[in-house]
């Protein structure tokens, strides 16, 4: 009896390929991916069931060490049934995808772009002028070493003033 | 025969309910009574529990008579079942505000009755985590839940929750076969999975061998509970689903994988092997993930971000390995998910009653609900770590437990925490600045909902005021949806006021933890031989039993 070097070449193999598949931006290699990986796993654990060995129906002849390890195979099983539930779940997401952007392709997130675009100045918190927010408006201002009337002074943080980007959305570039 | 025997009934409970609400799929009413009853006889089930173990002692279930070295086992001690009877208060309550929500909206249709029996599943595979006794028992009850959670988390299948779902599936099933691959190697070397037999055995193992296993299970568990530089997918994914998902998702699902950490650190591996990365992990997961929550304008966002932050709490009081830091690691863990999740519930009134939950769009909230302020207001401050709130209380004893330990990186930890606590005051304040305290039409892109209000009030004149104000309320802010928001706050505060039972017990369950006698004795058997910690640990059980 000695280790089955064929299955752990395979097995090497598989996890080569599936690392390789989930790093592509197209969904259904990626599930190909996911697949390799969960397969590769189970040789894996097939692997550290130690030498084959008969099958584990008890009989008075055998002795205990001649017997193969049924854990790892029923173990193998749950996680069988696990990939399957998976997949399946995965399939139906990319066809999902498919019918919403007629692309099998994983997207950006808006609101990362959103914020990675957003200017890092802030109307409200970082202008020099503070914009006149209460409801108890003050007449007068001072900023910047000057006293101006508050009106005078909020117009200046309109957006399309000079201290303001045009869109604090985050659309102007 | 005592109420421990029952322990597997909180997961056969609401998978039984998943399989009622599933046949019940056309009646939504009884649905609804079907999954909310359940819920609270397992809630009223784990919290016997509870006070069964509250002053000590471990009990371990064999499940159909197979003695532990083979069978698999669930162990019901004092961290697993304050975690349980948490996490189903909290999810009893998420599931009354999603019921009010499917009410309120009145969409009585597909994809909202596919909602109950995957979210009874969702509960059964966090009980059975926090159960288990077993590694591939613990493997299972992870994937129970995270299959759960991905047909939650992509619910109604629109645009933006497909492509957050896309990432996340993804990300967790590489998170699992990784735990797989941990599970399959472990057993290769020690011929177990059995956690208590694993105790035992992996001290046994060259330390070469045990480093890997342990590095695998902590970066395998550390995906799960977004430790930092594993926490990215977490503010990508989080955000898009219904607001009660995401409640439920931020206050349970991290914590599950914060769970199986810890039992890991004490359990499997104690000693002190791996505790300076995983310090240095928690600081940065403190200070990376609140700067991201600065920088966001959404809500949802920024709340995600905040969760992120303060698993690094989580981790600091972990990786001290002392009865002080585990302790008020443990009553961190419980706060932690009863205001988080509190917080994500608010929000979702916020969206409806704004008609946004971006800062830029929202104003003068306070003005026009003051309960909703206050429902934010309350939570907030808890989260911010203001005392006496029960966030105060947790940080200061990591604080304790740190200055105790008194390495310059435990000082280093120290003060990350307390500059973390400010920044989140600063977030949480900048929420409630824009949406809450400025008037609507100071927001830079006032929502129509937000300002139609007063205009609508004025038309209807005296008379029609108040029924006005009536439907619009009844609309807007659903009542089941306020008061199960409002029952969570009010456990947030009560965890401050039983902080002092509660901290008692947490030192016990840190306690047992350290000591692994207990758990170890009530799996294997009395006159098992505990093997002593292998390094030189800084465990310090001075009141070990």
């Amino acid at each position: 009896m000695s280790v089955n070097l064929a299955l752990l070449i395979v097995m090497g193999a598989l996890y080569a390929c599936g690392i390789y598949l989930i790093l592509e931006r197209s969904l259904t290699r990626v599930l190909l991916g996911l697949m390799l990986l969960a397969n590769a796993t189970n040789l894996l654990i097939l692997a550290t069931g130690g030498y084959a060995g008969l099958a584990p129906l008890y009989s008075k002849d055998i002795g205990a060490g001649d017997y193969n390890d049924p854990l790892p195979q029923a173990l193998i099983l749950t996680s069988i049934v696990i990939s399957f539930a998976v997949t399946a779940f995965m399939l139906g997401i990319i066809y999902r995808t498919w019918v919403l952007a007629r692309r099998d392709e994983i997207q950006d997130d808006v609101e990362d772009l959103r914020v990675a675009e957003t200017p890092s100045f802030d109307a409200e918190d970082d202008a020099e002028i503070p914009a006149e927010t209460s409801e108890f408006p003050l007449a007068t201002v001072t900023a910047g070493g000057r006293e101006l009337p508050a009106g005078q002074a909020a117009a200046e943080e309109k957006p399309g003033s000079n201290n303001v980007p045009p869109s604090p959305e985050g659309g102007g570039k | 025969m005592n109420i421990a025997s029952f322990a597997p009934l909180a997961v056969v409970l609401p998978i039984l309910g998943a399989a009622l609400t599933f046949l019940l799929i056309r009646h939504s009413r009884a649905q609804r009574a079907v999954s909310i009853g359940l819920l609270s006889l397992t809630l009223l089930l784990e919290c016997l529990l509870l006070a069964h173990v509250w002053d000590g002692g471990t009990v371990a279930v064999t499940i159909g008579g197979w003695l532990p070295p083979w069978g698999i086992v669930m162990v019901v001690d004092q961290f697993s079942s304050l975690m349980l009877v948490v996490s189903s208060a909290v999810s009893l309550a998420v599931l009354v505000y999603a019921t009010g929500q499917g009410m309120a909206d009145g969409d009585h249709d597909a994809p909202v009755s596919i909602f109950h029996p995957t979210y009874l599943i969702l509960v059964a595979g966090v009980s059975n985590a926090f159960l288990s006794g077993d590694l591939f028992n613990l493997y299972v009850g992870f994937e129970i839940l995270l299959t759960a959670s991905y047909v939650l988390m992509t619910l109604g299948g629109t645009g933006p929750r497909i492509r957050a779902g896309v990432t996340y599936v993804v990300v967790s099933v590489v998170s699992s076969v990784l735990f797989l691959i941990s599970i399959a190697m472990v057993y290769g070397a020690t011929g177990t999975v059995t956690m208590a037999d694993l105790a035992l055995k992996l001290g046994e193992l060259d330390t070469g061998t045990r480093t890997l296993l342990h590095v695998m299970l902590l970066v395998a568990f550390g995906i799960k509970a977004a430790v930092f530089p594993l926490s990215f997918w977490l503010p990508d994914s989080y955000p898009t689903a219904p607001a009660p998902v995401t409640a439920v998702f931020a206050g349970l699902l991290t914590k599950v994988g914060v769970y199986a950490m810890v039992r890991t650190e004490t359990l499997l591996f104690p000693g002190d092997s791996l505790n300076t990365p995983l310090m240095i992990a928690a600081l940065l997961t403190m200070v990376v993930g609140i700067l991201g929550a600065l920088a966001q304008s959404d809500i949802k966002r920024l709340l995600s971000f905040t969760l992120v932050s303060h698993i690094g709490y989580m981790v600091f009081g972990l990786a001290m390995s002392s009865v002080a830091g585990l302790s008020a690691a443990v009553f961190y863990v419980a706060h932690h998910i009863t205001i988080q999740t509190s917080l994500f519930l608010v929000t979702g009134l916020v969206e409806r009653r704004g008609g946004s939950s971006s800062v830029d769009r929202l104003g003068g909230l306070a003005k026009l609900s003051p309960l909703l302020a206050l429902l934010f207001f309350i939570p907030g401050m808890n989260l911010a770590g203001i005392p006496p709130f029960s966030g105060f209380l947790g940080k200061v004893g990591l604080m304790q437990a740190g200055i105790e330990l008194g390495t310059p990186l435990a000082y280093a930890l120290v003060v990350g925490g307390v500059v973390t606590s400010l920044l989140t005051l600063l977030a949480v304040a900048r929420v409630w600045n824009r949406a809450f305290w400025r008037r609507p039409s100071d927001a830079e892109h006032p929502d129509p909902v937000l300002l139609a209000v007063p205009e609508e009030d004025e038309a209807s004149g005296r008379g029609g005021l108040l029924t006005a104000q009536r439907t619009r309320a009844a609309t807007l802010m659903p009542r089941t949806m306020v008061g199960s928001t409002l029952g969570l706050v009010v456990l947030g505060v009560a965890l401050t006021v039983f902080a002092g039972p509660l901290f008692g017990l947490s030192d016990r369950a840190a306690d047992d933890m350290l000591d692994r006698t207990p758990y170890i004795h009530a799996v294997m058997g009395e006159d098992t031989v505990v093997p002593p910690v292998l390094p030189a640990a800084v465990t310090g059980n001075g009141g070990g039993q």
